[in-house]
């Protein structure tokens, strides 16, 4: 896009924005901000990431370490976007252990990743 | 449990108790405080206060409170220091006297390349520029921050950075330990750390719901362009857009306005004409995002090595916040141009932000900006070009097609365009490519998760099925004490031992023992020769690793002011040093009442062949706060007065004392005189019954002895420590 370009359609835009009083001029800046980050927020809301993964396994009483480890494997299995909460929590579950064992389960073979959902 | 022992006042901070039992730690309160402010001010000494806040149980006031009682007013805003050190157990005792200097909010700054880490870092490891954040680190430096507000009596908030690509991680660190602020700002990532723009905003959206959860209060990271565009005073309308998207974002995933604050710096510094750049901004933002919280900056893109300098600009962006507004001012310690923080600098950062706000206090009830000429007209043009640029955003396809064309830190007003602005791509940067779409049976069994969340049927609390998470149950918390023994605190205490508990005394700018000094001169050399002689000096004083950090030319010829730091290489014994008793004065009741009783009258004079009086007028006149003030009738002969004159006249008016000055010193004529007081008065036989005191600057407490005299009295002597004197010896003596 030229620069001539864009100044001609800055001082268009400004012809009009001049026109708002104070109080429109902010709505009108808030309303904008509202408009850029509504696709954002809906990335956000509908995709995950590693670091995401772990801090619920933080959260869930397993240690930062293992958590790192936990969600490579649950990752390789392409499993992350099932949670690796639910994963850990699942295969607790099918165990019949606690979170941590079943953290612990992962990490020493990811074989057991297998078949679960 | 552990229990803290309350501190000591006159105790230093005991490292090794604080990491006793850090373990089983909790911190004792969460989210982020306000200082309490009475709306109808604050009355201290002599004075009303009308923008102040409540004072500090335990505080050290400005150098000229002594002239004040005493009095320590503590500004309304929560005022920030900024911590550094690259070891936290240094980093907790600069908290401590940065708290008893007035700062509640204590930024401690990440070592450099955390934020490219991908994930929790644990133990205590040495940073740089910062210390590593871990669990172990911040639990026990909010442990010490725990102990220390209740010293001082305000709650401290504790503060760090939740970027980089392991952000959510350290969002739920930060909840669970009770951090009470912290930086998070995904366009930060993106545009300073080079983070992968998705990867930033979808763990920011996740950060930002832990942090909501935990209370802790948010700060953005626009102020950056300031320090990163070229000409920083131009980037104002995309730093009006910036604050825009982050705060719509953080609203959007559910953070309450009250806790997002924007971080602005005024951008511009002296020579410029500074007031007509910031002062325009500074309204500009304050209008546009009345909802959100102010945390006002101090401008460092300009600050090099000079600290007054550095002090004179914070005075004036500190003089912008009270013309416009701050609900935190930020410090930044004056020597950050020249090298990593010093201990006193953090507290003289924090003093420049007290000073100017007692001397401004209540300065929007006696004056107000005049919006109707340039500043109005400048205001409303930064918002119509900061609306302008957005709409240009949305144009070009939104946030992430603008952020890769080049829109942000750009160094030219908008809409100009200067074609320096950082331009990422959406296919690269750190963690491309790793963030994963949620499947229809997305699950997250905790709270303060974001986004779809498909909760097992019958599950009303996300956390339920497993019993509760760490938010909820913080002993479920897993604490790992230490990776690395080698490298870690126990190694580190282990060697600074003997300068904290073992008696071995080294300055220190940093860490304890690191023996580093600064010494200043001026030298009547010119710049080039200057430098190298400071170096040449340093070494010859013994000074190990001497560097040259400031140097002024103070004419091309004449010669510079120069600043060396050093190290000094020997210790000293603490109990090699003899320090003098120190002299209880009595309290100022019972001084006078003594007074009284005996009817205390004085002779005085300056003796020998010595014209000074100011120093003995001092002593004498109530308008110096003398001895007279305290009821001491006093008889004064003048200056050059012989001994014997003197004697005579305190026989002839049956005085209590003599009080004699003495000012010149060659072949020690002020011992001379004060030995032939006494020996003068025991032929007369009053010895017994009189004071004998001598003063002076050449004088001091040890000489009384040695001349045979009651007291002796040198530089920096009040009227008050001679009353104190004659009452303690008329009560051994029996008179009183």
């Amino acid at each position: 896009m030229m620069s001539e370009d864009r100044i001609a359609r800055f001082e268009k835009r400004q012809v009009e924005l001049k026109k708002m009083s104070d109080e429109a001029l902010k709505a009108r800046f808030w309303e904008l901000c509202q408009q850029v980050v509504e696709p954002i927020v809906d990335l956000s809301r509908s995709y995950t990431s590693p670091s995401i993964e772990r801090s619920v396994l933080l959260r869930m009483g397993i240690d930062s370490i293992s958590a790192h480890g936990v969600v490579d494997r649950i990752l390789e299995a392409g499993l992350l976007g099932k949670g690796a909460g639910h994963v850990v929590l699942k295969l607790a579950q099918k165990n019949g252990t606690d979170v941590r064992a079943a953290a612990a389960a992962i990490l020493e073979d990811k074989e057991v990743l297998q078949g679960l959902f | 449990m552990t229990h803290k022992k309350p501190l000591d006042p006159n105790q230093k901070l005991d490292i090794e108790a604080i990491l006793e039992g850090l373990e089983h730690y909790h911190p004792q309160r969460k989210g982020w405080t306000w200082r309490e402010v009475p709306p109808e001010g604050v009355d201290m000494g002599p004075f009303h206060y009308r923008n102040m806040s409540k004072p500090l149980k335990n505080s050290i006031g400005l150098p000229a409170s002594k002239y004040f009682d005493h009095i320590d007013p503590q500004p309304s805003c929560v005022v920030t220091t900024e911590i550094a050190s690259g070891r936290f157990e240094d980093d907790i005792r600069r908290m401590r006297m940065a708290a008893w200097h007035g700062a509640d909010h204590i930024m401690v700054i990440r070592t450099t390349g955390q934020s490219h880490i991908d994930g929790l870092l644990e133990g205590t490891p040495e940073g740089v520029g910062g210390v590593p954040i871990t669990r172990k680190q911040i639990r026990a430096s909010r442990k010490a921050c725990d102990m220390i507000e209740e010293e001082v009596g305000r709650p401290i908030n504790f503060h760090s950075y939740v970027s980089g690509v392991a952000g959510p991680e350290v969002a739920v660190l930060f909840a669970e330990e009770g951090i009470n602020g912290a930086h998070q700002d995904p366009q930060y990532n993106v545009l300073y750390r080079n983070v992968n723009m998705y990867r930033s905003f979808v763990d920011a959206a996740e950060a930002k719901k832990v942090m909501a959860g935990a209370g802790i209060f948010q700060i953005d990271g626009a102020h950056n362009a300031n320090a990163t565009a070229k000409a920083g005073w131009l980037v104002m309308p995309e730093l009006m857009v910036q604050h825009g998207i982050n705060c719509a974002f953080s609203t959007a995933v559910g953070m309450d306005k009250d806790l997002i604050g924007l971080s602005t710096v005024p951008p511009d510094a002296p020579p410029a004409p500074k007031l007509w750049y910031d002062l325009p901004y500074a309204v500009a933002l304050r209008d546009f995002f009345s909802e959100y919280k102010m945390r006002a900056q101090q401008n460092t893109r300009y600050i090099e090595a000079d600290i007054e300098e550095a002090v004179r600009t914070h005075t004036v962006d500190t003089l912008i916040s009270m013309l416009t507004s701050a609900d935190i001012q930020s410090t930044i310690t004056p020597d950050e141009g020249r090298n990593v923080p010093w201990h006193y600098n953090n507290v003289r950062g924090v003093q420049t932000v007290k000073q100017t706000w007692a001397a401004l206090d209540g300065i929007k009830e006696l004056l107000s900006l005049n919006h109707d000429g340039p500043l109005g007209e400048m205001v409303r043009d930064l918002k119509e070009r900061a609306v302008a640029f957005l709409e240009e955003v949305i144009e070009t396809g939104g946030y992430f097609a603008a952020v890769e064309q080049g829109f942000f830190v750009d160094s030219g007003k908008y809409p100009d365009r200067n074609g320096d602005g950082i331009a990422r791509d959406g296919k690269g940067g750190v963690g491309a490519g790793t963030i994963v779409e949620r499947e229809s049976d997305y699950y997250a069994p905790v709270c303060s998760h974001y986004g779809h969340n498909h909760l097992p049927a019958g599950v009303e609390r996300a956390c339920d099925p497993i019993g509760g998470c760490t938010l909820c149950q913080p002993e479920k918390i897993v604490y790992i004490d230490e990776l690395d023994p080698e490298d870690s605190c126990n190694a580190r205490l282990a060697e600074t031992l003997p300068y904290r508990k073992g008696g071995k005394v080294k300055p220190e700018a940093e860490w304890a023992g690191d023996g580093t000094i600064l010494t200043q001169f001026f030298v009547p050399l010119p710049e080039d020769v200057a430098a190298v002689y400071g170096l040449e000096m340093a070494k010859k004083l013994g000074l190990l690793d001497p560097e040259v950090v400031n140097l002024q030319v103070m004419h091309p010829a004449e010669g510079c002011f120069v600043e060396v730091k050093g190290k000094i290489g020997f210790d000293i014994e603490l109990s090699s040093l003899k320090v003098p008793e120190k002299e209880v004065i009595l309290p100022e009741e019972e001084l006078r009442e003594a007074v009284k009783k005996a009817g205390v009258r004085v002779v005085a004079a300056t003796v020998g062949e010595d014209e000074h009086s100011v120093g003995l007028r001092e002593i004498l006149d109530i308008k110096h706060g003398g001895i007279e003030k305290y009821g001491v009738k006093y008889h004064y002969l003048g200056t050059s007065v012989p001994i014997g004159k003197l004697v005579d006249a305190a026989i002839e008016t049956g005085a209590h004392a003599i009080l004699i000055s003495t000012i010149i010193s060659h072949n020690d004529v002020h011992r001379a005189q004060m030995r032939k007081l006494a020996e003068l008065c025991q032929e007369k036989g009053i010895r017994e019954k009189i004071i004998l005191i001598a003063g002076g600057t050449q004088v001091n407490r040890e000489m009384a002895q040695e001349t045979g005299l009651d007291a002796t009295f040198g530089r920096g002597t009040k009227g008050i420590h001679v009353v104190n004197a004659i009452v303690k010896i008329l009560k051994a003596r029996g008179v009183v």
